[in-house]
């Protein structure tokens, strides 16, 4: 119109979405659980980024983190026990339109879940992973998680877990492809939310392992680290999280780390004196496999046709 | 024995009018029989010969030389019409060595009479233990009463090639060629499909091969057959039954097929990774069994059109997916290309053990489609149709095939594809705000679901008891309306069958019922028997999940109804069981559960296709049997 200013002339949006718009049914985990922080994390990273909810896919296996997806007002996959990622990697295959959050925990993907998550790794299709990771089974009532610490009493382990735990991280560097790995804590909203947002801005398979607080079965586990700040080591570096004033407030133990260093993001992995936190490793280069998968969907139903009276021809006496 | 070379060139061989006849190539493994057998057959198809192949195929990849576990090659049966089985015994082997051949005599592949084509080298063999084998060979086969012609393969072969494992399968293709009056520039053609890559001077080498073969056998060999042809009116494609799937899975519009490598599932996805690129899609390797499934749900739940195949071990790894895809209301089409089971079993061998299994393998009320094709152009229309039914059902469905099928060859009528079959897994149209996401209708359980990008229809799938919103809900009334609308579905698909049709007369002493595979064989031996006076009838069933109506109604009509299946049951007049602890062929068990007729079945695992003549003898033992115990 005459007379406006060009940037008046914007079209507003024609929806908004305010963090109401991506909560589901009220959440039931036990109160101070950590997944709340997260699931409220993810609300508002949806929110800051005005994500279509139908547009939006929380795919989750079994156990108390993998009931995220009925909390989110998306649409949602509950699937099964360690299964989590064939399932994502399904919807992701022949859809590059969706956003897609991958949510499973310590034993879901770390015991039962092994396999698909070794080569989901691999396949480094586009979608952010949350590993909820609070080294215990908390839905089947405590016993022991492959990241449960040595010597912790469980149902399972009555006299104390017999051996060390697997380290996630380190098992992710080691898998060929991998290209993002992170660690955050739910406690620290600020930190947890950068992390979540360079996760889903990552071109591939974005996991962060979050440790998260379980208060009803470990709670002195969790205590410690957030009583004693200086056991995270916050990595710090342009390509990596990004850090405000008040991270660094809380966390002044801190150390430079470029996160395309893989000898070192080794190192920092394996460390068990402090929890680093931050972006350890990423890979700009690693194969994309949904790119491979998404071939030939551009072709109509006429080329099809066509295509596959070329393949009876192959065929015909 | 007859001397190869003893008749002279200038007798004129008045060919033998035969109604059909089973050839078999047989040789070491990596000699090429199989390829030559399949060439022969698609010929004979060319020509317009009723055909059925199938593969001779050892255990492993590269078994020792001149082994009975080693054979590898083909199997033949050609005919003036159309040939649905492969046949009883052969009446012309072509053996690269005395050795495997036992492994068909073993077998039962050969009778008296049948006549051998054998390699000749042997009996100078530089080695006396092959010398001597060799001689011990001809001897016993003359006992047997084969009539033996040697080649000599390799020393001809040698005279146009110098590598003869690299060509004397062409040479032997050119003497059965001349044997059968097959037109040998047909051959060019097969051969420019196969080595359409290698070249052209590789393609004329091997006619060189084929021709030489032809005339030494026009010269030296006073054997020849006439298989009439009756020219074809439509258009023909020739494949094995797994290629069917293929090819059908792409004419379905499925698009993704994930898969995990398994015996004999794989060459369905072999030849799916090579075309499904070239119509759009592709095929997904995952890391096992359980992730090709997990993947193939994910596509489907996204609006995408999926399917997975694999045998009996993968399908086992398969049933807590497919149990949720149940729960779920998930489409998807699976195709299970059954071997020998229990555990890793009999893999390359055929069996129909996967029945109960498929319809009853998980944890817990799990109602779902199942259908078994009965014939290579079923295993190609199933495709189509199992995708439509799993849409529309909003539910898995199980093609239950076999490693008969995958294996065998048959030239079928080219179907014709339409675009209506690559139409888009769900409805376009917006979802209408308020429908929950399982509105089940209260008569049919039928349901229509929403897929991510529809405004709207968010819901988040649970494999929980859920309610009609996919609430996670464990109220009783909830979880007994959930189980009985997924129920309604079969009983609303069993509404919309056909009785199915009965071969021979409408009502007799017998009826035999089959599923799958088998069906050429036995209605061929039901044919034989009828032609001799016999009242047998025989009928196919092709929908096992929910079975199809009428079946009370057909077998009133018989005195006696048994099931022919290729799994395991205590036999009829076995000694270590009585009326109270038989177990059943699956299939007759399932019939006496739905039908409370009493079903008698015979059944065999012999882990090789069950050929007429063996069903025929059978049938006809019972009718002895029957007749003295009901009269």
């Amino acid at each position: 119109m005459y007379g406006l200013k060009q940037d008046w002339a914007l079209e507003p949006r024609l929806r908004h979405f305010v963090i109401e718009d991506y909560q589901g049914l009220t959440a039931r985990w036990c109160p101070g659980c950590g997944d709340h922080s997260v699931l409220g994390a993810v609300q508002r990273l949806c929110r800051d980024l005005q994500l279509a909810p139908e547009k939006t896919v929380v795919v989750s296996g079994i156990g108390c983190s993998s009931r995220f997806p009925h909390y989110m007002n998306t649409y949602g996959f509950h699937g099964l026990h360690g299964r989590a990622m064939p399932v994502a990697c399904g919807v992701r295959a022949r859809r590059p339109d969706l956003n897609i959050f991958t949510v499973t925990g310590d034993g879901d993907c770390c015991a039962i879940g092994t396999a698909h998550w070794i080569h989901a790794v691999r396949y480094n299709m586009k979608m952010t992973v949350l590993l909820l990771d609070n080294n215990i089974y908390g839905l089947t009532k405590m016993q022991t998680s492959p990241t449960t610490g040595r010597g912790q009493f469980s149902n399972t382990h009555p006299g104390g877990a017999p051996l060390s735990p697997l380290n996630p991280l380190s098992v992710m560097l080691g898998i060929t492809n991998c290209s993002f790995v992170a660690q955050t804590v739910d406690w620290n909203p600020g930190h947890l939310m950068a992390t979540l947002r360079k996760a889903f801005d990552h071109d591939g398979f974005a996991f962060v392992r979050i440790r998260q607080r379980c208060p009803h079965y470990m709670p002195k586990v969790w205590d410690e680290l957030i009583k004693d700040p200086s056991k995270l080591l916050l990595l710090q570096h342009p390509e990596g999280i990004p850090t405000d004033d008040a991270v660094e407030r809380v966390l002044s133990n801190r150390v430079e780390h470029d996160p395309t260093d893989y000898l070192r993001a080794h190192e920092l992995a394996a460390r068990d004196d402090v929890v680093p936190v931050g972006l350890i490793y990423k890979n700009p280069n690693a194969e994309r496999y949904d790119l491979y998968a998404q071939k030939g969907l551009e072709m109509s139903p006429e080329e099809r046709v066509a295509a596959i009276n070329r393949e009876l021809d192959r065929f015909t006496v | 024995m007859k001397e190869a070379g003893a008749t002279p060139a200038s007798d004129v061989v008045v060919p033998v009018d035969v109604k059909q006849h089973i050839v078999e190539f047989v040789s070491d493994s990596g000699e090429g029989a199989q390829t030559v057998g399949q060439i022969f057959g698609a010929v004979s198809a060319k020509m317009g010969n009723g055909a059925w192949t199938v593969e001779i195929i050892p255990a492993e990849v590269e078994p020792p030389r001149r082994s009975r576990a080693g054979a590898s090659g083909n199997r033949i049966r050609i005919g003036r019409s159309e040939i649905r089985n492969a046949g009883d015994a052969a009446d012309l082997v072509v053996a690269f060595n005395e050795q495997v051949l036992y492994s068909r005599i073993d077998v039962g592949a050969l009778r008296e009479g049948t006549i051998i084509l054998l390699e000749s080298k042997w009996a100078t063999d530089p080695r006396q233990s092959v010398r001597q084998e060799f001689a011990a060979a001809l001897e016993d086969f003359e006992q047997r009463k084969y009539q033996v012609y040697q080649l000599p393969l390799e020393a001809e072969t040698l005279k146009l090639i110098s590598d003869p494992r690299r060509g004397k399968n062409m040479w032997a293709l050119g003497v059965v060629c001349a044997i059968y009056g097959r037109d040998i520039e047909k051959i060019r053609g097969e051969l420019a499909k196969k080595f359409a890559r290698k070249g052209e001077a590789l393609i004329e080498s091997n006619m060189a091969l084929v021709r030489a073969g032809h005339s030494w056998a026009e010269e030296n060999l006073p054997l020849r057959f006439q298989v009439i042809s009756e020219p074809r009116e439509k258009p023909m494609i020739v494949v094995n039954g797994n290629q069917a799937v293929a090819l059908g899975a792409m004419a379905a519009g499925i698009e993704v097929c994930s898969m995990y490598p398994i015996t004999p599932a794989t060459s369905v996805s072999h030849y799916l990774a090579a075309a499904l690129p070239r119509v759009g899609g592709f095929v997904h390797q995952a890391e096992d069994e359980i992730s090709a499934i997990g993947f193939a749900i994910g596509c489907s739940y996204a609006g995408k059109t999926p399917m997975t195949v694999t045998s009996g071990p993968g399908m086992a790894l398969k049933t807590e997916f497919l149990a949720l895809a149940v729960m779920a209301e998930v489409p998807l089409v699976i195709v299970n290309v059954q071997r020998g089971g229990p555990s890793t079993g009999l893999p390359t061998r055929v069996e129909q053990g996967d029945l109960l299994s498929a319809l009853f393998g998980e944890p817990g009320d799990a109602p779902k489609i199942v259908m078994a094709p009965s014939t290579h152009e079923e295993c190609f229309d199933f495709m189509v149709t199992a995708r439509k039914l799993a849409e529309t059902f909003r539910t898995p469905v199980i093609v239950l095939t076999d490693a008969n099928f995958a294996t065998g060859q048959q030239p079928i009528p080219r179907p014709v594809v339409t675009e209506d079959w690559l139409a888009p897994p769900f409805d376009q149209s917006d979802w209408v705000d308020g429908v929950a996401p399982y509105d089940w209708d209260p008569v049919t359980g039928l349901s229509a679901r929403p897929i991510p990008g529809q405004l709207g229809g968010k819901y988040v799938l649970t494999g929980l008891a859920h309610d009609e919103q996919s609430h996670v809900a464990y109220e009783s009334e909830t979880n007994q309306r959930g189980m009985e609308a997924r129920s309604k579905k079969l009983a609303t698909l069993q509404r919309s069958l056909k009785p199915p049709t009965v071969h021979g007369e409408q009502e007799g002493e017998l009826l035999v019922v089959g599923w799958g595979s088998t069906r050429g064989a036995i209605e061929e031996a039901v044919d034989r028997l009828r032609e001799e006076g016999h009242k047998v009838s025989s009928v196919f069933l092709r929908f096992l999940s929910p079975m199809e109506p009428g079946l009370r109604q057909i077998f009133a009509r018989f005195r006696k109804v048994m099931t022919v299946e290729i799994n395991y049951s205590d036999d009829l007049e076995a000694a270590h069981t009585n009326e109270d602890s038989r177990r059943y062929a699956q299939l007759a068990w399932l019939l006496r559960a739905q039908t409370l007729v009493d079903v008698d079945c015979w059944s065999r695992v012999p882990g090789i296709p069950l050929a007429p003549g063996v069903i025929e003898r059978e049938l006809r033992h019972r009718l002895e049997l029957y007749a003295q115990t009901e009269r």
